[in-house]
């Protein structure tokens, strides 16, 4: 067989094995992200079969995934909401940060990867899976319940964050100086209040200038348009993810809503490919000896995160019952923490040990997350002993 | 009576109003412009009891459902002097021949003798409505006319 036979061959197989983890994940009610992740692992150096023939492509088309996540993840959002959840939230915002990211800062220092490797290990264990959690949410049929909206909206702050986060790892893990890292924030925070003020005065004609009734043509403005939005933000070394995210943003109303069907499918393939890449690179042989303190990373941070959503619910008068829904549910660690692992393994500045570390973390918390949010309430439950309407009284005194 | 509106980002928007027993009870709006029915739990009132999802048609079906049933209770007690006369309500569904055709269509005047005084669209009133009126799927009907000719006019909307 010709090479290119080989590699279609592979990657026919890739897709064939990620579709049957997708259904499974589905029948399961999972996220497909961590059975991606353990089909990259298992086909990857030192997995069961290795599969030489789809690296080189699976590379760029995961790069095109992270761009397409991070797209989506702006479309989700219009600017009004990212505003008005910056003003109503920003303080459970901060306690999250502060809460969340210094575990995974502290591990990483004792585990002696130094200051870049904190800044990653930080970003892996701050961000909660958005994917997840409103997904999460709507299955449980907890949308309608009044700690939902504070969840989310720790969600969207989360997203906005990664808008500042992402550029500083870039520029860090190009082993720039402060300076150089002060920069790319500088040139990220004027890039995020400029989109956001145009999208809220001018955000009909972005989005004119992308729409276009034609299915087709639509797809491939959107395309261009994100691809070159990214490689722009690329070259001037604020994350091509960024970029991508802030044009998701500036995009809005019918226009969003149209772009989100669109490219649900696309995004779909490419960031499957991302998840099993990333699982590819990493050797499963390398996970066993951080499998310790990967445990002990996701029991420290699901307790965190159990905090921020029990304040934060709690600082909207929301019952005992509420605050540990609206703490569970943030649990869920998925795909953001892969990306920003991803970015740290691909620049090689980070210890070996990162990826497997990351791994092994997303794998457990994207699946005890869902499970958590499922049972907290039962469990609450039961140590209040029996069903009792707590939270009336309690709410009195809160 | 509030109507609490609270941004759900990524989501859409809830609309809910406490009702006399304590219960919130209201809607969540997706983008995409399916809704969901929500009714709060007595004992955790931050908690759904149900959150019932619900298409475009059949949101539309049960508003005009609910702001029917006071305008029929008002033409009911009007017509409580005139012996035989009854007021009806009649929800079209996708099933029935005239969604998407006009009143004048049905000829229900002429064939039952009972007459089409109102119809609830989108929980709004659209009183005396004229021959042209274009019926839609989830509108309701809301009829006067004597028992027999309001069950015949149930037959020509829903055939059996």
């Amino acid at each position: 067989m010709t090479s290119t036979a080989v590699s279609l061959v592979e990657l026919g197989v890739v897709f064939l094995g990620l579709g049957i983890l997708g259904h499974l994940a589905s029948k399961i009610s999972l996220s497909p992200v961590p059975l991606y992740l353990v089909g990259g692992l298992m086909l990857g150096q030192g997995g069961l079969v290795e599969f030489a023939g789809v690296a080189d492509f699976g590379e760029m088309a995961g790069e095109l995934g992270v761009v397409l996540l991070l797209l989506m993840l702006g479309l989700e959002y219009t600017a009004a909401e990212l505003v008005t959840g910056l003003r109503q939230s920003w303080m459970a915002g901060v306690v999250d940060l502060v809460l969340n990211m210094a575990p995974g800062a502290i591990v990483a220092l004792l585990l002696g990867w130094g200051p870049v490797g904190a800044l990653v290990m930080a970003g892996v264990t701050y961000i909660s899976s958005s994917g997840i959690i409103a997904k999460v949410l709507s299955d449980l049929g907890r949308l309608g319940n009044r700690e939902t909206p504070v969840i989310l909206s720790i969600l969207v702050i989360e997203d906005l964050a990664m808008a500042l986060y992402l550029p500083v790892v870039v520029a860090v893990l190009a082993g720039v100086s402060i300076l150089g890292g002060l920069q790319a924030v500088g040139i990220s925070l004027l890039a995020l209040t400029i989109i956001l003020v145009a999208a809220l005065r001018y955000g009909h004609v972005i989005s004119g200038v992308i729409d276009s009734p034609d299915r087709e043509s639509f797809l491939l403005k959107l395309i261009g348009a994100a691809l070159l939005v990214a490689g722009i933000a690329s070259s001037l070394q604020v994350s091509a993810a960024v970029g991508a995210f802030l044009l998701g943003i500036a995009i809005s109303g019918v226009t969003a809503e149209n772009a989100t069907r669109v490219l649900e499918p696309l995004r779909d393939v490419f960031a499957a490919l991302f998840f099993f890449v990333f699982g590819l690179n990493t050797d499963p042989g390398s996970i066993p000896p951080v499998l310790g303190v990967a445990v002990a990373l996701a029991i420290v941070t699901s307790a965190t995160k159990m905090v921020t959503g029990w304040w934060a619910a709690k600082r909207q008068r929301i019952g005992p019952l509420g605050r540990a829904r609206a703490g569970a549910a943030l649990i869920a660690r998925g795909e953001f923490s892969i990306v920003i692992a991803g970015l740290a393994v691909a620049s090689g500045a980070v210890d070996d040990g990162l990826a497997a570390l990351a791994s092994a973390y997303v794998l457990l918390l994207a699946v005890v997350g869902p499970v958590a949010a499922r049972f907290i309430e039962p469990i609450m439950r039961w140590l209040r002993r029996g069903p009792a309407p707590a939270s009336a009284s309690s709410r009195a005194g809160a | 009576m509030d109507v609490e509106e609270t941004p759900l980002p990524g989501i859409g928007i809830r609309k809910e109003i406490t009702v006399a027993t304590g219960r919130r009870v209201g809607v969540v709006i997706h983008r995409d412009g399916r809704s969901e029915l929500i009714v709060s739990r007595l004992d955790d009132p931050d908690a759904s009891l149900v959150s019932v999802p619900l298409t475009v048609e059949e949101a539309a079906g049960l508003g005009s459902l609910l702001g029917g049933a006071q305008l029929v209770a008002q033409l009911t007690a009007e017509h409580r002097d005139i012996p035989g006369v009854r007021t009806e309500q009649a929800l079209i569904e996708p099933t029935s021949p005239f969604s998407g055709r006009t009143l004048g269509d049905t000829q229900l005047r002429t064939r039952t003798g009972a007459s089409i005084v109102a119809i609830l669209r989108s929980g709004e009133v659209l009183p005396s409505p004229t021959p042209d009126f274009g019926i839609r799927t989830g509108d309701v009907l809301v009829i006067v006319g004597t028992a027999d000719g309001l069950a015949a006019a149930a037959e020509i909307l829903h055939p059996r």
